[in-house]
């Protein structure tokens, strides 16, 4: 474990991933890759040079890694590797490098949620997806940049270094899993974990033409993910592809007895939702989703995707989600108390770091006001607020209530079609700085992921072409508990188009 | 709902563990007040007879049996302390010396 910064090119070999002109082996599906693995045409060593390598060569300019856990992950691929060809080469993600995002806990290994308050934090539990992933034999490659606490659109208010997008490092990778999806993109490894409060994994997805899910609110365990926002948190993955994207929902769904909140529903197969049969399925587009306030070029592509689910037999019909303009206020009340109840365990007297003063309140005003970014500072101070006396009715409640009837209007849409769909984001990916200066124009970019997380439904970004040289992201968004039925008509699309074999040039 | 003024800032920072300088107050007060006066569109909708959700699917106690089972060790658990002493988290005085 070593801050990606002191990496020393000259220890990596030279390039063993190449198979065929710029094609590496981390581009490749898992099915084909297990395949290799399992014929021993490949072994786990390989894939995690591949990915080292990789990193080495791209990494310095996206930033998607804070640490890496390369002693781990090479020991761990020695192991694997002496499996193969027995049978215990098993688990449904085994060997594949994965990436981390810093808010999920790793045993041992540092997860700073890209804070300086938790700079040399390293958990004494893993959480229960990262026990889950390493029962199936995953590789941990590293600990994935975000932007801190979870809080932001752009990976700006990382408390380390920003990430930068692959197709254009001058733009911004979207947050707060910006790591996660850059990561992917760049084809460091082949799939990570990334975190959605308010559209944290989608968001960076569709900035960087990858496949995103935030799954249904209660379907996978936050047990050791750090809490931003308990009633919207969500931890999904993300990948190239939308039948690699299921492979790892069902390695990491079910319900946990260390959450509480987490769903005793059963969880299905998914490789049998990805039919590629969408005849008579109904589609509702809400018309908030596609005003003006979106950008044409966005639009055009949500039009052209929906043609191509039409064309096999869906059926399209507009809709509206009346209440889908008080989303990003209630949401901001809702996540920023919460956070600010949440954030209060970081104080530096059980762990963290901590500048000590003559009192213990001193103490605590000292290192939280030291070490925490502006950003966490402002929904602190926000959620504070809201939830003071004299403001906690005609604030927090009244967001609650408003949550009530954004939930309420997805309820409906639900009762007659079987998916909604709409763009991920008003625009592509936008330049960084050109809107960190300005926080209500900066949420104002998650106004159509941020109901979906206050409806607790499932939804999945996937990738639906270019505007102006650049990906979109197309938002499905499903029932609750019905991620079955958002993979099979993402898989549909998908398989239909070939937006997802589009991959930036580095 | 009336402005955010420097004194409420002050206020809401103390009760959330926060100090800032001089600048600082006048940036976040500045910050918070539109972000407030964005926050009040939702006073558009009524919602007299609307329920509060804090949770949205209707989860009720998990209860189980209280058995002790394996956790960590004292060691363990002060692994991450900033500073500790005889096995404890060492603190700062509470009260005035």
């Amino acid at each position: 474990m070593h801050p990606i910064k002191k990496m020393d090119k000259s220890k990596y070999l030279p390039c063993s991933r190449s198979r065929g002109e710029n094609m590496s082996i981390l581009d490749q599906r898992f099915a084909q890759i297990q395949e290799q693995l399992h014929k021993k045409e490949l072994t786990v060593t390989d894939l995690v040079d591949a990915s080292y390598n990789r990193i080495s060569e791209v990494d310095g300019n996206i930033g998607s890694f804070l640490h890496l856990n390369e002693e781990g992950a090479r020991k761990r691929a020695g192991e694997l590797d002496e499996l193969l060809g027995t049978d215990k080469a098993t688990g449904s993600l085994f060997g594949l490098p994965a990436g981390i995002k810093d808010n999920i806990s790793t045993k041992g290994i540092r997860t700073t949620c890209a804070s300086k308050i938790l700079d040399n934090f390293k958990p004494l539990y893993n959480a229960t997806v990262m026990d889950k992933l390493e029962q199936t034999n995953i590789i941990n490659i590293g600990k994935l940049n975000m932007d801190e606490f979870a809080m932001g659109s752009s990976n700006e208010n990382s408390g380390y270094k920003p990430v930068r997008n692959p197709w254009d490092i001058e733009r911004v990778p979207g947050g707060s899993s910006g790591g996660s999806a850059a990561t992917v993109a760049a084809g460091e490894v082949l799939f990570s974990l990334g975190s959605d409060t308010g559209g944290s994994i989608r968001e960076p997805a569709a900035f960087c033409g990858i496949v995103g899910l935030k799954p249904t609110y209660g379907r996978v365990s936050r047990f050791g993910l750090v809490a931003f926002a308990s009633s919207l948190d969500q931890i999904g993955p993300l990948t190239r592809s939308v039948e690699d994207n299921a492979h790892v929902l069902q390695a990491i769904a079910g319900h946990d007895r260390m959450d509480s909140t987490s769903a005793g529903v059963d969880v299905p197969n998914y490789s049998e939702a990805l039919t590629g049969d969408v005849k008579g399925l109904k589609i509702a587009v809400p018309k908030e989703y596609i005003t003006e306030g979106v950008e044409p070029e966005v639009r055009n592509r949500i039009r052209e995707a929906l043609n191509v689910l039409e064309k096999q037999g869906a059926t399209v019909e507009e809709v509206s989600l009346p209440h889908t303009k008080y989303a990003v206020a209630t949401y901001y009340l809702l996540a920023s108390s919460e956070a600010s109840a949440n954030l209060s365990r970081f104080d530096g007297i059980r762990y963290g770091e901590r500048i000590e003063d003559d009192s213990l309140i001193e103490t605590y005003m000292k290192t939280r006001s030291h070490y925490f970014g502006d950003e966490v500072k402002r929904r602190i101070m926000l959620g504070t607020f809201a939830l003071s006396s004299g403001y906690y009715d005609a604030l927090y409640k009244k967001a609650q209530k408003v949550r009530t009837l954004i939930k309420q209007d997805f309820d409906e849409v639900f009762l007659k079609y079987d998916v909604v769909i709409g763009p991920t984001t008003p625009t592509p990916a936008f330049k960084i700085g050109d809107k960190i200066e300005d926080p209500l124009t900066m949420y104002m970019n998650d106004i159509l992921t941020i109901p979906v997380n206050l409806a607790g439904v499932p939804a999945i970004s996937v990738p639906c072409g270019l505007a102006d040289g650049l990906p979109v992201g197309l938002q499905i968004i499903g029932n609750h508990f019905d991620e079955a039925m958002v993979y099979k008509v993402a898989h549909a699309f998908e398989q239909s188009t070939d937006h997802h074999k589009l991959k930036p040039e580095l | 709902m009336e402005r955010i003024t420097k004194a409420q800032i002050k206020h809401v920072a103390h009760l959330a563990r926060l100090e800032f300088s001089d600048d600082e107050v006048e940036r976040f007060s500045e910050q918070l007040d539109s972000i407030i006066n964005y926050a009040e569109q939702l006073n558009e909708l009524d919602t007299t007879n609307v329920a509060p959700t804090s949770h949205v699917f209707d989860v009720r106690n998990v209860l189980r049996e209280d058995e002790v089972k394996p956790s960590l060790s004292q060691e363990e658990a002060l692994k991450n302390a900033p500073d500790q002493k005889d096995g404890q988290v060492k603190i700062p005085s509470v009260f005035e010396k």
